[in-house]
């Protein structure tokens, strides 16, 4: 019996991986110093794993079927000479920058029934249990990024080294839509303590993926030692030799046994506590992260075999969820490809050099948007408004903002010196003369725009570019009377801007190709995510949004209760309720936005009523600041006394229903439109630019998955499996 | 030590430094070798261990071994990083002292610079550094060298200015190693290939039995390193040598440098990768930071010679150094010569009459068998005769001493501290020059 004979024919079914492979080496082990024995300086014979795929470190090494069989082969040999007592240890490191990143997400993906799942799910399961019972003592050297089943093979062997300068280290499958499965639901919180196995598998992967820093994971407990990457191995050897020589004992003052009453409080507080999280961040939209709970609950009174079985089972179930599918078409094909070749980009040779950059208006907006060119492009940024006072304004609010960064030690003094100087301000556009590109952050008013760019253009020279942050103007009719109306680009942030990771570029009918190749150079440099769409009213997000947003205020304007409209939506799991964002995009703003698409598309974006009221008399949102005494969000009288509604009440299933259809269609005709380029820009949209969860893969999959693209528009957006659980063959 | 300290700082009370005495320094503070490591060597090559190894990582692991082994001194009160490379491009480039003090993880605070002397380079890393010491420009310093040879191949970028054909300055024949040693065999028609081999059997000999009583690897730091296809591996022993070279063996090799020359690949050094570094510090500085002494500087020399003999040149250089020490060839009892070639070793035992199997010369063998990285020797000889001081306190003078390309020799003359009179005054007036008047 070996797992090569057992799984072949899970690894005949990937013939083209990428295989990681398990290179061993023999080591003697430096004896401990003054205990040489007249020079016999060797401790015994040490087996060192090398797991690498021979590529550089642009292409991480990871776990597919094929590797897996590789590795349990050479553990299985190297358990038959632990056996005859030829070595004394075995120790699993990766090439540099990597233990190993973790499973093969596109061969999971493509694994299309539940039992070539359980088969992946059991062949990890058996390799690793022989990493686990040797015959000797078994050691992982954490020498970089370590993900999923790739701390789990740190988790299974008997001790853990980590460098200082490892990162990347976690179990994000909470996150992808799977469970730590390989053991490491398992052995983490035994290892580390329930809590803080929570925290790993739970808030970390919820809370944009987080991931610990090798100080971080030897804080925990996940590692028994730390050394600095300059000589990481050597001192790792020397160090496993200790621990084999019983000169050192490892201390675990995180462990616990679960069999102990205190623990098995702890345990269940910390999964209570994980399930609170959980709700909060998701709303249980996502089955995977109740499912790492779930096992984890259930694992505590359980030997690591029936344990392991759960684990198998759990994936198994898991990988053909649409929504493990969903993320992984979100997190890998969008995120991490899509973006590096935004659709549409015209050659990037065509770019031109920005060295200079002005930025009109000298508000929030705009002294935001000065702040991220100065720190990001680190060139001189001139903001201009019509008088001193609010030039001041807003040189002084990018000041203190350096001065925040400066005192939390995000930036270097000299930095940000470097950053305060590069942001002037003028009360004359002449401050724009030698600009290569200028901004506009003005009142969002057609006219008032117009207006500016033509007196910039008066000044600027023929190359330079203008760009709008409108949100919702026609960026077609902002040019129209232009001089030169293909340097105008749209160029749409999202609030707030330095943390939000999507740009929209904006082209009009004459923007020119160099013009919007630099605007994609101007986005890399500021480390956003850009996107080509079509000069359209609110572009992608915000016309999205505010379909949503339209849809769920008029079933409240109809007569359906506020708390079932505003939570109407929970299955989706978005990161904030309808009513929740509008007071945070501020009910004036979303509502100016809903005006311009009432404008362009008519019902579709009806304009509340309502809502108006609430911004006539100063509303700022429709719950009141804090909950009530009960606990729960309600609405003042005081607002209620200015709303009047219909009679024709939804119950929360029929306005859900009602949304999704309306965004099924809403992005139906976007793409009839032409907006963008397929329904993974509008997807990328939402995940970069609205933080909608990758679970849904955006917004497209989810539609999809809820038959609301087949209902509307009698077709999906997506073929299935792009997106979604395979079709069974 | 008669004179005041030139840097003007108040002397310790040490005694040994108080009257003068043969074995004296120059002038200034008592510089001590605190210790020394290297990296093992290895062939350099394709094959070799460390191919597919950065330079300035060999130099980086001994910096940081050193720091480890010696736990009570504080990285901050380092005052130099000299390191020495004969090639200095690529990863041996860049000022490599500084690079590795950086890659080390030493504090910003601490300077570096880089030393060629060719093969001599990190002896003068550490007889520049010592003299800091003694002027009172340093306390503690850390100077050392490396050669990847695989990496850089000898000569290299080199552009000889052409002067030195047109004028006959130097023969072109000089700029090859292995030809000045066909040179010398020329020279001393005593020195034939049997007497080259047989030196260099004993060689492989002696290294072996140092090896196998553990003489060696208390110096090594071991190096971990990766190859394509192979995964990662621990390198703890040198790979150069070739323990049980017979005669036979040797004289079965080609004489590449001449058709049925002398020297061979068996009967001189290989071409190597590996590094080095030493801690150095003043005697007062060693005192209060708790710093181990293994070896006193007594005094050193640089010689030049004929570039086209440069094998010859310890010679010129430890009469120098003798003389600076106020020491005779006789007051010497342990020599760690380096052996670039066997003849070289030769001719400097036949000018000073001492036998070709003398058991103070090179004990633990030399670089015939264990390697010669050009620019990192200098230490290895000094990490080797400090241990042999340790176990032999009968002997109170130490010598290191090496050929250097384009005609030079180097010297460096030690004292150790476990003898008995270490640190007395009393003049050892046995001084034999005359002994060394033999060749």
């Amino acid at each position: 019996m070996s797992v090569a004979a057992d799984f072949r024919k899970l690894a005949d079914l990937f013939p083209d991986e990428t295989v990681t492979h398990s290179y061993v080496r023999d080591i003697e082990l430096p004896a401990a110093r003054g205990k040489t024995n007249a020079g016999k300086s060797s401790a015994g014979t040490f087996a060192l794993i090398t797991l690498d795929n021979g590529l550089d470190h642009t292409k991480p090494t990871t776990l597919g079927p094929n590797t897996l069989v590789e590795l349990g082969t050479v553990l299985e040999g190297l358990r038959d000479r632990a056996a005859r007592g030829e070595i004394v240890g075995v120790g699993v490191t990766g090439k540099p920058y990597f233990l190993v990143a973790g499973a093969d997400l596109s061969a999971v993906k493509s694994l299309n029934n539940r039992d070539h799942g359980l088969w992946m799910a059991r062949l990890g399961h058996e390799v690793y249990a022989t990493l686990a019972n040797l015959g000797v003592p078994s050691f992982a050297f954490i020498n970089g990024v370590s993900l999923g089943g790739g701390l789990e093979i740190a988790l299974q062997s008997t001790y853990r080294t980590v460098s200082t300068g490892a990162g990347s280290l976690a179990l994000p499958e909470a996150f992808i839509g799977l469970v730590p499965g390989w053991g490491g639901v398992y052995i983490l919180p035994r290892l580390i303590g329930p809590e803080n196995a929570v925290k790993v598998m739970i808030e970390n992967p919820l809370s944009n993926n987080r991931t610990l820093t090798g100080p971080q994971a030897f804080g925990l407990g996940v590692a028994d030692a730390i050394f600095e990457p300059a000589d990481f191995l050597e001192q790792s050897l020397a160090w496993a030799a200790k621990v084999i020589s019983g000169e050192v004992v490892p201390e675990r003052p995180n462990a616990v046994d679960p069999s102990d009453p205190a623990v098995a409080g702890r345990w269940a507080a910390a999964v209570a506590g994980g399930r609170a999280f959980v709700e909060s961040k998701t709303s249980n939209a996502s089955p995977a992260p109740a499912k790492v709970l779930d096992v984890m609950e259930a694992n505590r009174a359980m030997g690591q075999a029936d344990a392991a079985a759960l684990e198998c089972e759990t994936l198994a179930g898991l990988m053909q969820t649409d929504e493990f599918r969903s993320t992984v078409y979100a997190f890998l094909d969008l995120v991490q490809k899509r973006t590096k070749r935004p659709a549409g980009a015209p050659d990037r040779k065509l770019a031109r050099p920005v060295t200079r950059i002005g930025v009109i208006g000298a508000g929030l907006m705009a002294s935001q948007l000065a702040l991220l060119f100065a720190r990001q492009l680190k060139v001189p940024v001139v903001m201009t408004d019509i008088d001193q006072a609010r030039v001041d304004k807003g040189v002084g609010y990018v000041h203190t903002e350096v001065d925040k960064l400066l005192a939390k030690n995000r930036i270097s003094a000299d930095a940000a010196n470097r950053t305060r100087a590069l942001v002037t301000g003028s009360v004359s556009w002449d401050a724009f003369a030698d600009a290569d590109f200028v901004i506009e952050a003005v009142f969002e008013e057609l006219n008032v725009k117009k207006q500016v760019f033509a007196e910039v253009e008066a000044i600027v020279s023929p190359d330079c570019i203008l760009a709008t942050n409108t949100s919702s103007l026609s960026v077609t009719a902002m040019a129209e009377d232009l001089a030169h109306p293909e340097r105008l680009v749209g160029f749409h942030f999202f609030n707030p801007v330095a943390v939000m990771p999507l740009l929209e570029i904006v082209r009009a009918p004459k923007t020119d190709d160099a013009v919007l190749a630099t605007a994609f150079e101007l986005a890399k440099g500021l480390k956003k995510s850009a996107v080509l769409v079509k000069d359209a009213p609110a572009f992608v997000v915000n016309r999205i949004l505010l379909r949503l947003m339209g849809e769920v205020t008029a079933a409240f304007d109809e007569g359906t209760p506020a708390d079932v409209a505003d939570n109407a939506l929970r299955p989706m799991g978005l990161p904030m309720t309808p009513f929740t964002l509008g007071s945070m995009v501020g009910l004036p703003v979303a509502q100016h936005v809903q005006e311009s698409l009432h404008a362009a598309f008519g019902d579709r974006f009806r304009v509340s009523q309502n809502l108006q009221k609430l911004i006539d008399n100063g509303v700022k949102s429709l719950w009141a600041p804090e909950p009530g005494p009960d606990g729960k969000p309600f609405i003042p009288a005081e607002t209620m006394a200015l709303l009047s509604f219909g009679t024709s009440p939804s119950t929360g299933d029929e306005v859900l229903r009602r949304t999704q259809d309306a965004l099924a269609e809403e992005i139906g005709l976007m793409l009839e439109e032409g907006v963008v380029a397929g329904p993974e820009d509008i997807d990328l949209c939402m995940i970069l630019g609205a933080g909608w969860p990758m679970f849904l893969g955006g917004i497209t999959p989810y539609l999809d998955r809820v038959g609301a693209s087949e209902r509307v528009n009698g077709k999906r957006f997506l073929a299935p499996g792009v997106a979604s659980a395979p079709v069974p063959a | 030590m008669s004179q005041a300290p030139i840097s003007g700082e108040p002397h310790s009370e040490e005694p040994r430094s108080e009257e003068p005495r043969s074995g004296r320094s120059g002038t200034g503070r008592d510089v001590v070798f605190v210790d020394g490591v290297r990296t093992p060597f290895g062939r350099a090559g394709e094959k070799g261990i460390y191919a597919g190894t950065r330079a300035d990582d060999l130099v980086v692991k001994c910096i940081r071994e050193l720091m480890r082994r010696n736990p009570s001194l504080p990285a901050d009160r380092i005052d130099e990083v000299a390191v020495a490379a004969t090639t200095q491009t690529g990863d041996q480039g860049l000022t490599i002292g500084r690079t590795a003090a950086l890659l080390a993880g030493l504090p910003r605070t601490v300077p570096g610079f880089a030393v060629d002397r060719m093969c001599a380079g990190a002896m003068t890393a550490v007889t520049t550094t010592a003299s800091g010491i003694a002027f009172g420009a340093y306390d503690v310093v850390i100077a050392g060298g490396v050669e990847h040879m695989g990496n850089h191949p000898m000569g290299e970028g080199a552009d000889p200015n052409p002067r030195f054909m047109s004028e006959r300055l130097v023969d072109p024949a000089a700029l090859n190693m292995g030809n000045t040693a066909e040179n010398l065999h020329d020279r001393f028609p005593a020195i034939t290939k049997d007497r080259a081999d047989a030196y260099a059997v004993a060689s492989q000999d002696k290294l072996a039995a140092a090896y196998d009583n553990g003489r060696i690897q208390p110096d090594l730091v071991p190096v971990a390193t990766i190859k394509p296809g192979q995964g990662w591996t621990l390198n703890t022993m040198d790979e150069p040598p070739r323990p049980g070279t017979s005669l036979e063996d040797l004289a079965a090799l080609r004489t590449p440098f001449r058709p049925h020359g002398r020297v061979t690949a068996g009967n001189a050094a290989g071409l190597n990768d590996g590094a080095t570094a030493a801690l150095l510090a003043s005697a007062d500085a060693a005192a209060e930071l708790g710093l181990p002494v293994k070896m006193r500087l007594v005094s050193y020399a640089f010689a030049g010679v004929e570039p086209e003999v440069m094998g010859i040149g310890p010679v010129p250089a430890t009469e120098k150094a003798l003389k600076n020490a106020g020491l005779g060839i006789g007051d010497i009892g342990l020599f760690e010569i380096n052996e670039a070639f066997a003849v070289q070793v030769l001719s400097f035992l036949d000018h000073f009459g001492i036998a070709d199997d003398d058991p103070r010369v090179n004990r633990y063998g030399g670089a015939i068998a264990v390697g010669h990285p050009l620019a990192s020797s200098g230490v290895r000889l000094m990490n080797q005769l400090a241990r042999q001081f340790e176990e032999d306190p009968s002997v109170r003078y130490g010598m290191t001493t090496m050929c250097v390309g384009l005609g030079m020799g180097a010297t460096v003359i030690w004292e150790n501290p476990h003898h008995g009179a270490y640190g007395s005054a009393e003049a050892e007036t046995a001084t034999t020059e005359t002994e060394g008047a033999a060749a």
